[in-house]
């Protein structure tokens, strides 16, 4: 035990050589290119690149279905398009679409009209995130509809459930009483499926999102349109079911007369307050999984960064790198799990908490 | 960067997936579950509350009974004393109305008795004279059966008459 110290030190001294060592590879031919492997796993694609095996790339082609203006629907699989870009960056494919960007990124799919390159109208593909989507999102349904059935077939007085859905009964209301009920308190019903949904859905996606393969390893709660689709349906929650108070409050808050009136300065904060607090519910879960997820790759990543450096320095720090790099993305998983409830947690909370707000009546005396 | 710029082909799929699990949830799936889980509760609340209280009144039956039980002892006592005054009185009053009885019946034999006595004794007064006048008669006969006996006789009587006067 008395020489791990040293030692864990020295790998840690060998880890800040790290940057000026990776910038001097960068570039050489054979480099890695660390930018490239994060982005192509975080970002969303047309195709699901899953790994590299035996240096053919294990790839999920996808279909992809858009409308483009001129010539109307278009469904093909991504395997029609090519791999690799061409020196303008584009991807070509059949009738004359190409897409735009590297060839693990999501670019935009443009259509060569006349010479002219045209973004097609809209595309609704089944991209990599939205495989996710579906493969979650029938776990979740799963996850939920099991425990529910038991219910249907059981009486109030059978013995408890036990196993998986004694679990799920358990941790479902734990957040419901924990989460939505002492926030609520006799509205909660009301507004349990909603916040139930989003807690589910939001930890599942991020527990899959942990996985390093498929069926998980998707980003979707680390993709901003997922985020902000969630944000969206509080927002709309919030303020569809919002009291006159809530409105009052607002506009005319209770606040000295000179705050609001020759400059409507505390209405103006209010109003502008109505669409922070969703933006800010979206920033916060999209930057905190895609941050779990950049960290992880980085982790692994470091390993190869350091084998790509030439010669027997290469090899040493790689080897020293190894070992540390799976301690420490170890320790980023355990965390990562912790991270998935809380997220989960503070979303479906402060929703509550918005909703409670809007939803106040003042007691007028 | 397309990391921030929101994406229509997935925001569509979102909103259509979303909805759908959330609709199938709704309906099927966590009122289904919030409400079993409350009934559970409050079931086994009730059953609680109810084993609590029939441990209760189990408790209070022991206490009830072994009141019913003292209470029963006394009355036993009670009605066991009860049963031997009377038990003495009707032996005493059997007893004194034996005794009455028999002092009565005592009297009336004592009576007949006497009766009987004084009828016996006049019956063998009757029959004393009677004899007495028998054997006078045939004393006076066996003495009178000479002439100067009779006259001494007379003479007898004569003087005792006269004496006595």
């Amino acid at each position: 035990m008395r020489f791990l110290q040293p030692i864990f030190f020295l790998i840690v001294m060998l880890l800040t050589a790290v940057p000026v060592q990776a910038g001097e590879s960068r570039g050489e031919k054979g480099g890695f290119d660390l930018k490239e492997v994060i982005f192509g796993h975080v970002q969303d694609a047309y195709q699901w690149h899953i790994t590299d095996f035996n240096g053919h790339a294990v790839v999920l082609h996808l279909p992809m279905i858009f409308y483009s203006q001129s010539t109307g629907f278009h469904v093909y699989c991504s395997s029609q398009f090519e791999h690799e870009p061409d020196a303008n960056l584009l991807r070509k494919g059949p009738d004359g679409f190409y897409i735009k960007g590297g060839h693990d990124e999501k670019g935009q799919v443009v259509e060569m009209v006349g010479s002219q390159l045209k973004p097609v109208m809209f595309d609704i593909s089944i991209t990599k995130t939205v495989l996710v989507l579906f493969i979650d999102s029938i776990i979740l349904l799963l996850c939920i509809l099991i425990p529910a059935r038991w219910c249907r077939k059981h009486k109030i007085d059978d013995p408890a459930p036990k196993g998986f859905t004694g679990l799920m009964h358990m941790f479902i209301m734990s957040v419901y009483e924990d989460i939505v009920k002492s926030t609520l308190g006799e509205k909660a019903d009301k507004y349990a499926p909603y916040l139930l949904t989003c807690f589910f859905f939001i930890f599942i996606v991020n527990l899959l999102g942990v996985v390093p393969f498929p069926p998980g390893g998707g980003n979707l709660t680390g993709n901003i349109t997922c985020t902000m689709f969630l944000a969206l349906c509080t927002f709309i929650v919030v303020n569809v079911t919002g009291s006159r108070d809530y409105w009052k409050e607002i506009f005319w808050g209770d606040v000295p007369w000179w705050l609001k009136v020759p400059v409507p300065l505390m209405p103006f904060i209010e109003f502008f307050g109505i669409f922070i607090k969703p933006v800010a519910l979206m920033i916060r879960l999209f930057a905190n999984m895609l941050a779990g997820h950049v960290i992880a790759i980085s982790l692994s990543c470091l390993i190869f960064v350091m084998f790509a450096i030439e010669g027997l320095l290469g090899q040493v720090l790689g080897s020293c790198i190894t070992v540390v790099s799976v301690l420490m993305s170890i320790f980023m998983m355990v965390l990562e799990v912790l991270v998935c409830y809380i997220q989960a947690m503070v979303f479906t909370m402060l929703s509550a908490v918005f909703i409670m707000m809007s939803n106040h009546k003042h007691e007028h005396s | 960067m397309s990391l921030i710029t929101p994406d229509f082909g997935l925001f569509f799929w979102m909103t259509v997936v979303f909805l759908a699990v959330f609709f199938i949830l709704w309906k099927y799936g966590f009122p289904v579950i919030i409400k079993m889980e409350n009934d559970r509760k409050a079931f086994i609340d009730e059953s609680l509350k109810n084993a609590r209280e029939a441990n209760e009144r189990l408790a209070n039956i022991k206490i009830e009974s072994e009141a019913i039980l003292q209470e029963a002892h006394t009355k036993q006592a009670e009605i066991l004393k009860e049963a031997a005054a009377t038990r003495d009185a009707i032996v005493n009053d059997a007893k004194d109305k034996a005794n009455i009885e028999g002092a009565r019946i005592i009297e009336d034999a004592r009576q007949l008795i006497q009766k009987e006595k004084e009828a016996a004794i006049a019956d063998i007064r009757k029959q004393v004279a009677q004899l007495s006048v028998e054997v006078a008669e045939k004393i006076l006969r066996k003495e009178l059966s000479s002439e100067n006996k009779q006259m001494d006789m007379i003479a007898r009587l004569l003087d005792e008459v006269t004496v006595s006067k």
